[in-house]
């Protein structure tokens, strides 16, 4: 059945050579742990991008229970926590993947650092991956402010103050980020949210596409 | 037509044309949001309103805390809010009234919070100090000193306003 489906559907848009491209295509030896133990270390880069789809879907999940206001944020959260059926995994997921995917992160960046896979042809897709490594950081530190409870307050207080001392566009850079010059309240939290839930991973997802078309097109880098 | 009067193609002609009409189509729907988002900065600051705080016989030549409530207008949501001051009277009898706002990141700072320091402010985060008038104290971690507030004393009655950053490094 769900072959005839396919083939109905092959048939008029020819849509195997579309999977093949993406799914189907050889792994060099030296980078499969099957074959040397070692090149486990290319798996990072593959790691980060499956945390991430875990941070997209978890956080998909939680924007049903949760509101980005100041009266009633926490008690989403509190609410999504203790009374749904399996809220305590679903915000573990995104609260503790937020830091793994920073870790994945990291060490595919040392990894293609200490082996000089940077270098030329893949300069390119080096500064598209520190970008990446930025637009990370911003969601981590949006959705840090998202709980609305203490730390999170406090710690946007500090982000805000540091982005205060930049010169010359500091205060303006911290007006814009803040909704307001000097309260730390209600736009404040819808701005966060509104950053953090589509500004961000917008960016995020034009950044990948970016980083594994170029992947596909310029192959991995070569054995040691 | 000769091929020398010809500067401009039919092509040509039409791609700018395109180009044209379809940038200031882009920017006729980014203008409206771009202007909304960045709204917050070009909003004129609200002028500072000068609050009653305290009766000025009970100002001292030793810096205490007084706590008066506005009423903060943050957007849509109104709230009750607490403010603090340290104010006493200087050597020459004029009053300083310091933000206790640390300036390294933005903890309260107590007078002589610190045994060690009696005659300073400090401020408990990580320990930075400030001398009486507001100076920080070198080799601590703020950089700046205590912001003044805006003051007046009206029928007996000290009223501040906006806690206004003072000017110049350190």
């Amino acid at each position: 059945m769900l072959q005839k489906v396919y083939d109905w559907i092959d048939e008029r848009v020819d849509i195997t050579p579309l999977w093949r491209d993406i799914a189907d295509h050889e792994v060099p030896e030296h980078v499969n742990p099957a074959h040397h133990f070692s090149a486990f270390v290319y798996c990072f880069g593959g790691l980060t991008f499956f945390v991430t789809v875990i941070q997209i879907l978890s956080g998909m999940f939680l924007t049903m229970y949760y509101v980005p206001d100041i009266e009633n944020a926490w008690r989403s959260v509190y609410y999504l926590q203790t009374e749904v059926a399996h809220g305590q995994i679903v915000r573990g997921m995104h609260h503790w993947g937020a830091s793994v995917v920073i870790v994945m992160l990291f060490l595919h960046t040392l990894r293609v650092f200490f082996q000089g896979a940077y270098k030329k042809p893949r300069e390119l897709n080096w500064m598209v991956g520190v970008l990446i490594f930025f637009v990370m950081l911003a969601l981590g530190l949006t959705g840090y402010l998202l709980p609305w409870d203490n730390k999170a307050y406090f710690a946007t207080v500090v982000t805000l103050e540091i982005a205060e001392g930049v010169p010359v566009i500091g205060e303006m850079a911290k007006t814009l980020l803040n909704g307001d010059p000097n309260i730390v309240g209600a736009q404040t939290l819808a701005r966060f949210f509104a950053i953090h839930v589509f500004f961000l991973p917008a960016a995020l997802f034009a950044l990948m596409a970016i980083h594994f078309i170029m992947i596909r097109k310029q192959g991995i880098s070569g054995p040691l | 037509m000769s091929e020398k009067k010809q500067q401009v193609s039919r092509r040509q002609f039409l791609n700018y044309t395109l180009t044209g009409v379809g940038g200031f189509m882009a920017a006729g729907m980014l203008a409206p949001m771009v202007r909304f988002a960045i709204d917050p900065v070009l909003q004129a600051s609200s002028g500072g309103d000068m609050h009653a705080v305290v009766d000025v016989s009970e100002i001292t030549t030793e810096p205490q805390r007084f706590d008066w409530t506005i009423e903060q207008v943050d957007a849509w949501y109104t709230s009750d809010v607490t403010h603090s001051a340290w104010v006493y009277k200087d050597d020459n009898d004029e009053i300083v009234a310091l933000s206790p706002t640390c300036k390294h990141l933005g903890c309260a700072v107590n007078w002589a919070g610190d045994p060690d320091h009696p005659d300073q402010f400090f401020c408990p985060c990580h320990e930075g100090r400030y001398y009486k008038d507001g100076v920080n104290v070198p080799n601590t971690p703020p950089n700046a000193a205590l912001d003044l507030f805006e003051f007046e004393v009206r029928e007996g009655t000290l009223y501040l306003g906006n806690a206004i950053e003072r000017g110049g490094d350190n």
